[in-house]
């Protein structure tokens, strides 16, 4: 297949039988690679990494008017689909990098996901049930579209200086800095970074340079993956199956990817021949039993055991840790990369306020409290689903058996039928949120991200996730006007719905889905996460908030 | 609300009585299979997971003060 990606300084390259999309990109020396000793090239950011999470963090703080360095070992995109499932809140973050639209047209969106056992349907769900979202549940979307998507963006910001077949060889933490050895294709050079920000994946090789443990659970049961090219009238819908007459006593997964490929995951036993069971002739028949035909060419097939693992401290010093490097998830629930791209929303403006000296530089503790607290949800998650779709016990199995027979003919049955749970942004316990004090019925927490809603500006339809970008994503008070509305503190933006000027709440939706009465005030985050709420605002109790999740006291 | 232990059936005999009852006839495996079922529809009934973790704590003390009892013997 072929794949065109087509961009200055890259070629598209075509592997041979097996073909597998590919981005070559090309190495170029930089001037840093000849200054040495005391003339050694100094930045504040050194990203390690351009996979999605380095490359969306590098678009963000660069965005934020930072120059980023971004180091690659490899010199190209590809080796299969990987992550397929991007969600709602991470399509919402790549709006705030420009790069929303490019993925969404691409991809394959979707919200209703089904669940057989054996021959019949148990239950379908939908993970966006009403209208009224800029954003959808979720698109599918090869991996390697998504970093070059990323890439062409990275090429349009002056500020970051993205460095191929870059490897990271070694990293001595002093007081003021990180010092990094690079090696390269002309040999290795030194590089001084004010912050290091981790990125290098699950296998990464920083993590083992900081001496951090990883432990974790390992799963014994192998999966199989294989991305397969056919014409197929399936809906774009998540199937999973249990026990399938295709594939018995195991389970299946389908899900449709752009390009006409579709993503199949097989559970295999835990004593499966890695190399019998990879080999195409053998992928196969058994997929030619799914799917009823053997009308289908296969993209990539990679057979994977999975572990649930995370570090035990995601910031070492001046070295901070993001996505697959500082935790590890099990594939159902699309939690790895889509927790990876929250982690570098949460990071940017964090490492922004520092590089200014808004904040100080214990804010950095609030990064790996909120996200270490997520990496042990999407762990506990991905792990119940895991131990259901794979029991490791008698007991354990004849329990799933009997929540597979109730959910039959029972509501509570089907709501127990556990074949991933997929991701949703986690709702931080945080020392940066103020607590209520007023009487809510709804809306969103303090420490929850913020919902969408279909608002227009001047009688134009716009979205109030799109209100918050043309706030410049600093922090910003979202305010249900009653004429006498609050003044937002110096350096905060403002969204106003109702009153003079301010956006319109047509559908009165905004009013429903943040629980807003006149004169009620969201403050919001950086990331927009909800710092504090108020019934009727102060310009005390804002300070005081802001303060608070500026990590300012 | 705590996990109730006085006594809630007017005929206690006729609740035990019921559960043995839908075990006759059935072989090892579909009796556990049975208790796995009735389990999971009762836990979901109380639906209380408060409630549900202290009716585990409580039958779990049995099962290991039993095996103590049979290691020392």
């Amino acid at each position: 297949m072929q794949v065109k990606l087509i961009c200055d300084g890259r070629r598209e390259a075509a592997g041979s039988g097996m073909t597998q999309a590919k981005t070559q990109f090309g190495y170029r020396r930089h001037p840093d690679q000849d200054r040495i000793g005391a003339d050694t090239a100094e930045h504040p950011v050194v990203v390690v990494g351009a996979g999605p999470v380095g490359l969306s963090f590098a678009i963000d703080l660069a965005q934020r008017g930072h120059r980023v360095v971004l180091l690659d070992d490899a010199d190209r995109i590809g080796e299969g689909s990987r992550a397929i499932c991007f969600s709602k809140r991470s399509l919402e973050f790549w709006d705030r990098l420009g790069v929303g639209d490019r993925m969404v047209d691409k991809g394959v969106v979707w919200s209703v996901g089904k669940i057989f056992h054996g021959a019949s349907q148990l239950y379908q769900f939908n993970l966006l049930p009403e209208p009224g979202h800029k954003r959808p549940a979720f698109i599918n979307l090869q991996q390697f579209y998504a970093e070059a998507y990323l890439v062409d963006r990275v090429e349009e910001l002056p500020d970051i200086s993205l460095r191929w077949r870059n490897k990271v060889t070694g990293l001595q933490q002093r007081n003021d800095r990180v010092v990094l050895t690079v090696d390269t294709p002309d040999g290795p050079y030194a590089l001084h970074a004010a912050y290091v920000i981790a990125c290098d994946g699950a296998r990464s090789s920083l993590r083992q340079m900081v001496g951090a443990e990883f432990s974790g659970q390992v799963f014994e049961d192998q999966f199989l993956i294989a991305d397969v090219r056919m014409t197929a009238a399936f809906p774009t819908e998540r199937w999973f199956w249990f026990d399938p007459p295709f594939h018995t006593g195991r389970s299946a997964l389908l899900h449709k990817q752009p390009d006409d490929i579709w993503r199949i995951d097989l559970q295999l036993h835990p004593d499966s021949d890695p190399v019998a069971e990879k080999k195409p002739e053998n992928v196969r028949p058994r997929i030619a039993r799914m799917l009823g035909h053997d009308r289908f060419e296969f993209e990539w097939i990679s057979l994977y055991k999975f572990q649930c693992r995370r570090m035990d401290r995601f910031v070492h010093g001046r070295v901070i840790f993001a996505g697959d490097a500082a935790h590890q998830v099990s594939p159902f629930g699309a939690r790895g990369a889509n927790s990876g791209l929250e982690d570098a929303e949460n990071l940017a403006w964090k490492l922004d306020r520092i590089l200014r000296k808004t904040s100080p530089e214990g804010l950095l503790e609030s990064y790996h409290i909120e996200r270490s607290a997520a990496a042990d949800e999407n762990i506990r998650e991905s792990t119940r689903s895991t131990d259901f779709m794979a029991p490791t016990t008698q007991q354990e199995a004849r329990l799933r058996k009997a929540v597979l027979a109730l959910a039959k003919d029972t509501e509570f049955g089907k709501r127990m039928v556990n074949g991933g749970r997929l991701s949703v942004p986690s709702v931080y316990d945080t020392p940066l949120s103020s607590a209520d004090v007023d009487h809510w019925r709804g809306g969103p927490r303090p420490g929850a991200s913020m919902p969408d809603a279909p608002v227009a500006a001047r009688g134009a339809p716009i979205f109030l996730t799109e209100a918050f970008i043309k706030c410049g994503t600093h922090f910003t008070l979202l305010a249900f006007g009653n004429g006498a509305a609050c003044e937002a503190p110096d350096g905060v933006s403002a969204i106003r719905i109702g009153g003079e000027g301010g956006l319109t709440d047509s559908e009165g939706l905004a009013s429903f889905r943040y629980d807003a009465e006149p004169g009620t005030a969201y403050l919001l985050r950086p990331d927009g996460y909800v710092a504090a709420r108020f019934r009727h605002p102060t310009p005390p109790a804002l300070d005081a908030a802001l303060a608070r999740a500026s990590g300012l006291n | 609300m705590p996990l109730s232990t006085a006594s809630n059936f007017a005929r206690p005999d006729d609740a035990f009585r019921a559960i043995v009852e839908a075990h006759r006839g059935l072989n090892d495996e579909q009796s556990a299979d049975l208790d796995a079922a009735l389990v999971l529809i009762l836990a979901n009934h109380i639906g209380d997971v408060e409630v549900l973790r202290e009716a585990i704590t409580l039958a779990k003390h049995r099962v290991i003060d039993q095996q103590q009892q049979q290691q020392q013997q």
